[in-house]
């Protein structure tokens, strides 16, 4: 059966649909949705092509938006999506995470729910607050966030998340108990023989290797890195890279050896791609070297950024990769990041991208 | 809210919601009348008719949501505060959003500067 992929952005100001035709080769934008919220992340599940959008709005707070018709109508909640009487209130909603009937949320400030019944309500995973570690934890400029979300594939109660900046922590009981995982991450924040801390670290995005669910990637305030054994250590594979300092960190949908990455000009340099030149960054050795990919992206006076969930792949043959700009442009490969073209451009700063395979 | 058996009947109130609140649950309405002795009760009895109205209005501390205002007449209220018969409640969204971290300039939390602008800087 034909299958056309729909790229989900979520936005400062709403979530946007665009859908493929054509063989990605033609795309037809519709939004903004959610009432044009500040919409951090939009995902599908991909068994059941449902779209869920994380958020918060300022007047209204944080809330869960869910679609059944690919953008057409929505609903929102967030019945149980609330600390106890007394602690900070939720501000937004940062991450969703769909693994297999249960739905996942990281919120801000820094906690995970759970909602068995496809968004309708939530349960705090109140395990990972309960980790002694959790007073220290530390916000990053985005706020204490809970920004990624990985799940096991084949063991439903392992699962990763990442804290800005809190760091890795990984649960094998479902969210029961958790340990930080952050062993040869580096936080260059600390004094001289501090920087290697048990927890504290400012991880900026998190992902799995297709296939092989102990590798993992990190892009790190400091640095880049990637782990074989589930996240228990971890070494930096940021040679070759123009700075150790960005966002997103996408996986390829089969090769676990390919990873992208969008470096930036550091932290104090107004964080935008390094010389005025947009690249993604492509490695195929699992980080043992890398390749600008820069065919068709501004190799002049181009200053965004790429922030972290603003990037992601396609299932297809040769994959898609699609990247978000706080700028709002949104460009797009279907050659495994060779050539690169605009798919929208003057949308709102773009805060997610994620992709979704539906019947033609 | 369990009702005193005491208690007189709670008065009626006229209640004004605000369009970007009444946008977000299909069949609400700007304007309505109901039965409620307190702010706390308006909001119980908008839960009631539309499930969900209440996240929207009131977050965990428990208190109505920072950037909303709640008004019975001309006067802020609380969620402790009483209404006479006939009140006029009106909730308003705040003079507040776009961009939150110009919209209360020098507004700190613990600390450190508020900023929910976005994944590190947008």
């Amino acid at each position: 059966m034909a299958k056309k992929v729909v790229v989900l952005v979520g936005t400062k100001k709403g979530a946007f649909i665009l859908e493929g035709r054509a063989g990605r080769r033609s795309w037809a934008l519709r939004g903004p949705f959610c009432e044009a919220w500040p919409i951090n992340h939009v995902v599908a599940d991909p068994a059941s092509g449902t779209i869920y959008a994380g958020g918060g709005n300022e007047w209204f707070g944080p809330a869960v938006w869910k679609s059944t018709d690919l953008g057409a109508t929505w609903t929102h909640s967030s019945e149980g999506l609330a600390y106890r009487a007394g602690e900070d209130p939720i501000k937004s909603v940062w991450s969703l995470a769909p693994a297999g009937r249960s739905l996942y949320a990281g919120v801000e400030p820094a906690g995970l729910f759970r909602s068995e019944d496809g968004g309708r309500t939530w349960r705090h995973v109140a395990g990972l607050r309960n980790h002694p570690s959790r007073p220290k934890w530390q916000p990053g400029g985005g706020g204490l966030i809970l920004h990624s979300i990985v799940a096991h594939p084949g063991d439903q109660r392992r699962l990763w998340v990442a804290i800005s900046s809190a760091g890795v922590f990984h649960t094998a009981d479902g969210g029961k108990t958790w340990e930080p995982r952050n062993r040869g991450t580096r936080n260059d924040y600390l004094p001289e023989g501090e920087k290697y801390p048990e927890f504290g670290q400012c991880v900026h995005s998190l992902a799995m290797a297709p296939g092989m669910p102990d590798r993992l990637y990190q892009q790190n305030h400091c640095g880049m890195y990637r782990s074989d054994d589930g996240g228990r250590n971890w070494r930096s594979i940021e040679a070759g890279l123009p700075s150790t300092f960005g966002f997103p960190a996408t996986v390829h949908p089969r090769d676990p050896e390919t990873l992208y990455l969008v470096p930036l000009n550091g932290d104090t340099a107004g964080r935008f791609v390094p010389g005025g030149k947009a690249a993604v960054w492509r490695t195929r050795d699992g980080g043992e070297s890398w390749t600008a990919l820069r065919k068709g992206l501004p190799q002049r006076n181009a200053f965004f950024g790429v922030l972290r969930q603003a990037m992601a792949a396609d299932p297809l043959a040769p994959a898609g990769v699609y990247v978000g700009t706080s700028t709002g442009t949104l460009f797009a490969s279907r050659d495994e990041g060779e050539s690169w073209t605009v798919l929208a451009q003057h949308l709102p700063a773009i805060l997610s991208v994620e992709t979704l395979l539906v019947a033609a | 809210m369990a009702d005193d058996e005491s208690r007189p009947a709670p008065p009626r109130v006229v209640v004004t919601l605000p369009a970007p609140l009444v946008n977000l649950f299909p069949g609400s309405v700007r304007r309505l009348e109901l039965a409620a002795a307190s702010v706390g009760e308006v909001i119980d009895a908008l839960e009631a008719r539309w499930p969900g109205m209440r996240d929207r209005l009131c977050d965990s501390r428990p208190a109505i949501r920072r950037h909303l205002n709640v008004f019975v007449g001309s006067e802020r209220a609380s969620l402790a505060t009483r209404l006479p018969p006939g009140a006029e409640v009106t909730i308003m969204t705040a003079i507040s959003g776009g961009s939150p971290a110009l919209a209360e300039p020098g507004r700190r939390r613990g600390g450190r500067p508020l900023d929910r602008t976005g994944k590190g800087v947008v």
